[in-house]
């Protein structure tokens, strides 16, 4: 099973070390990962900004990079929701989307396909774990709470492998962040008031580190928590899976 | 850079405890309603079969109306066809008039709102009373509703009191309790019913094969309305359709749940002919659904039943209030008809959504309206109402994204703008991600940089 990595262009320029986790874990749990140089990003933040358009090439140029491979596997819900549902719109009346049926974010992979049954990791930590939007309701990482659907968590189901571990849930489990791209950017005011109440509540359940399996979401909260020195931290899902490795 | 509802929903927020509140009632709303729909084992199988019955019926929407009008007028009812809004105004002032009716009551209608029916009546002389309480407060405050099923929520008790007694309608001053104020407004609401010669109502459905007009309301205000006077006008749009009593039961079974988390509304009233001495008109108003109905990316949204749902659980809605959308109908299924309506007049409400689409998942008859938020930011750049700071930094990033070794660069200059300090980087026009964040920090290190270097320890270094 040949798996490659994708890397999305800001966990690759901001948050390296989750690569780096995502990349030692794969490894570890014997899968032969590769990491294809050319790659840079899957076009989502133009689309949902409303300029699809401008990425259509990229969404070519993922999937001639990563057609070959059996599985491709990003640690980025939002991103791996984008390749898997809306590339293959962008290639409409263009190529044949090869990618978007093999793209997983790193949580469901595990989860469903490699699901491993113990992990050598060690974090004596109470987390949060915030369930990202597109994670939720687009991957299913979790069940909605909107629907009236059984019970699940994928991102818990494997936190509970992690030796040490406290695990929490805010209240409002999966409300949005207020992050959006680049609603951030045209309502500022609105995605700063919903960060501020989401910390709030991740800070309620007494966590030290909130945890999920986007970046953007936890750069989103990070950036406002850090302005108003809020004292806790974040760590992505896949840090704490991979710790000690 | 910004557009009026992101204005509008900064204002909000400078009063933070009033977004507090808003917040806080609007998502007990959702609670409510997933308390409800827990009750229900079988609540994702009634979502599914609404929508399929609302695109069997706009899909065979002709046949329906037909089938509908046939029977309303077999029992004397006489039905009208309004293409559109100024259409419908005149067809209700012709009646009004032709009865010589001076004052009319009417029930909650989002309808007679969106063809701004009162103004219209007003300016000709006829004096409309609405008979909702909701809408009443807000009909003497001279405001519009901030949403659809509960108009008048934004407003607190003591706003309605001072109101009340600077009309009459409350007698005891500073009185501000909830139940006296109610006691007072029935009062009121009572001589307005005597005196109108006409009376409205909405229509929340309409049955196709016995001809019903189904109207829910919890005051049994609309049972009022065409109690008193010997005059009963229904507003109705051509989506209000469904085929039988079998499919009303699936809706009835929703609609007051997802709306207010209530099993049934109080009051749930069929009319079906006029009484004894009376006349029945029923007005079927078109306005821009049957271009809806041929749009390929939009016609879902005919299937909105108008319960409000999609507002309670978005979160941008509650943290910026019903009066931040330009168009009468806040919240995301408000984004969407808005621009259907009038996409160049209406685009400043498409940035009100972060995508995060609790409202596909809460919506009863899955209309998707997030979803939907998505394809109209698609069309604005066409429209001229592109965001150009939006655009710029897309540009910007289709420029990186495509040039594989521009981006490898740009990876290894980027920590240079760690070196930038605050005060540069946090002037709202020019970085309004700087209003609530600091900014994060590049890496020393990309990744893309350490494999390349082989940090990883690669087994093998696996390029391609």
């Amino acid at each position: 099973m040949k798996i490659g990595l994708f890397i999305p262009c800001y966990v690759d320029a901001l948050y390296p070390e989750v690569g780096v986790a995502t990349y030692k874990l794969l490894t570890s749990l014997g899968l032969d990962v590769t990491y294809p140089l050319k790659q840079t990003c899957c076009g989502q933040p133009m689309a949902n900004a409303g300029f699809e358009k401008m990425a259509t090439d990229i969404s070519r140029h993922f999937d001639d990079l990563f057609k070959e491979f059996d599985y491709v596997v990003a640690p980025s819900a939002s991103c791996a929701a984008f390749v898997k549902f809306y590339h293959p719109r962008l290639a409409k009346g263009n190529h044949e989307c090869l990618t978007s049926k093999k793209t997983m974010d790193v949580v469901e992979f595990l989860h469903d396909v490699v699901k491993p049954t113990s992990l050598k990791a060690h974090f004596p930590h109470i987390v949060s774990v915030h369930n990202s939007c597109h994670g939720v309701r687009e991957l299913g990482l979790s069940s909605p709470s909107e629907r009236q659907v059984p019970q699940f968590n994928k991102i818990i189901d494997l936190l509970k492998l992690v030796d040490g571990i406290t695990i929490r849930e805010p209240e409002r489990k999966d409300e949005c962040c207020g992050f959006g791209g680049m609603f951030s950017v045209e309502e500022p005011d609105v995605s700063k008031r919903m960060g501020e109440d989401k910390i709030e509540r991740h800070m309620a359940t007494g966590a030290e580190y909130i945890t999920g399996p986007d970046s953007s979401c936890l750069m989103h909260m990070q950036g406002i928590a850090k302005k108003e020195n809020k004292p806790i931290k974040f760590i992505h899902v896949v840090e704490i899976l991979a710790a000690g490795l | 850079m910004s557009t009026i509802h992101s204005e509008a929903a900064r204002r909000f927020n400078d009063n933070r405890a009033k977004t507090t509140w808003h917040d806080a009632t609007f998502w007990s709303l959702r609670q409510k309603r997933d308390n409800m729909a827990s009750g229900l084992s079988e609540w994702e199988e009634l979502r599914e079969h609404a929508s399929q019955i609302k695109q069997h019926t706009v899909t065979h929407l002709a046949d329906y109306l037909e089938e509908f009008s046939t029977q309303l007028e077999s029992r004397g009812v006489i039905v009208h066809w309004a293409k559109d809004a100024n259409d419908f105004n005149n067809i209700v002032l012709d009646i009004l008039q032709s009865h010589g009716v001076k004052k009319m009551v009417k029930s909650k209608s989002m309808l007679t709102e969106e063809c701004a029916m009162n103004p219209f009546l007003e300016n000709h002389g006829i004096d409309v009373v609405e008979t909702d309480l909701g809408e009443r407060i807000l009909q003497l405050l001279h405001q519009k509703p901030s949403h659809i099923v509960m108009p008048a929520i934004h407003l607190k008790r003591e706003e309605v009191g001072q109101m009340f007694e600077e009309k009459g309608i409350s007698t005891e001053k500073g009185n501000y309790d909830p139940t006296y104020l109610t006691q007072c407004a029935r009062k009121h609401l009572r001589n307005q019913f005597m005196e109108a010669g006409a009376g409205m109502t909405g229509c929340n459905f309409g049955v196709a094969k016995t001809g019903d007009i189904v109207v829910c309301t919890n005051e049994g205000n609309a049972d009022m309305s065409t109690s008193m006077p010997k005059l009963h006008l229904v507003a109705m749009g051509i989506e209000k359709i469904v085929p039988d009593y079998k499919s009303l039961a699936v809706f009835q079974r929703l609609l007051c749940r997802s709306a207010t988390g209530q099993p049934t509304t109080a009051y749930t009233s069929h009319f079906r002919q006029a009484r004894p001495g009376a006349e029945m008109h029923v007005i079927l108003v078109d306005n821009g659904r049957s271009d809806i109905l041929a749009n390929d990316e939009h016609w879902e949204t005919l299937k909105c039943i108008r319960c409000g749902a999609c507002m309670n659980t978005c979160p941008v809605y509650r943290r910026s209030g019903g009066y931040s959308y330009t168009y009468f109908i806040p919240g995301p299924i408000g984004i969407n008809l808005g621009m259907l309506h009038d996409a160049s007049r209406y685009s400043d409400n498409v940035s009100a959504c972060t995508l995060c689409l609790s409202c596909d998942n809460v919506c009863p008859a899955k209309v998707n309206p997030g979803s939907q938020v998505y394809m109209w930011r698609q069309k604005l750049d066409s429209l001229h109402k592109a965001n150009t700071m939006k655009k710029c930094m897309s540009k910007g990033m289709e420029e990186l994204f495509n040039h594989p070794l521009l981006y490898s660069s740009a990876l290894r200059l980027a920590p240079l703008a760690n070196l930038i300090p605050d005060s540069l980087t946090h002037i709202r026009s020019l970085n309004p991600w700087g209003v609530g964040h600091a900014m994060p920090k590049f890496a020393n290190e990309s990744f893309q940089t350490m494999w390349k270097k082989g940090k990883l320890n690669q087994n093998e270094q696996k390029e391609q």
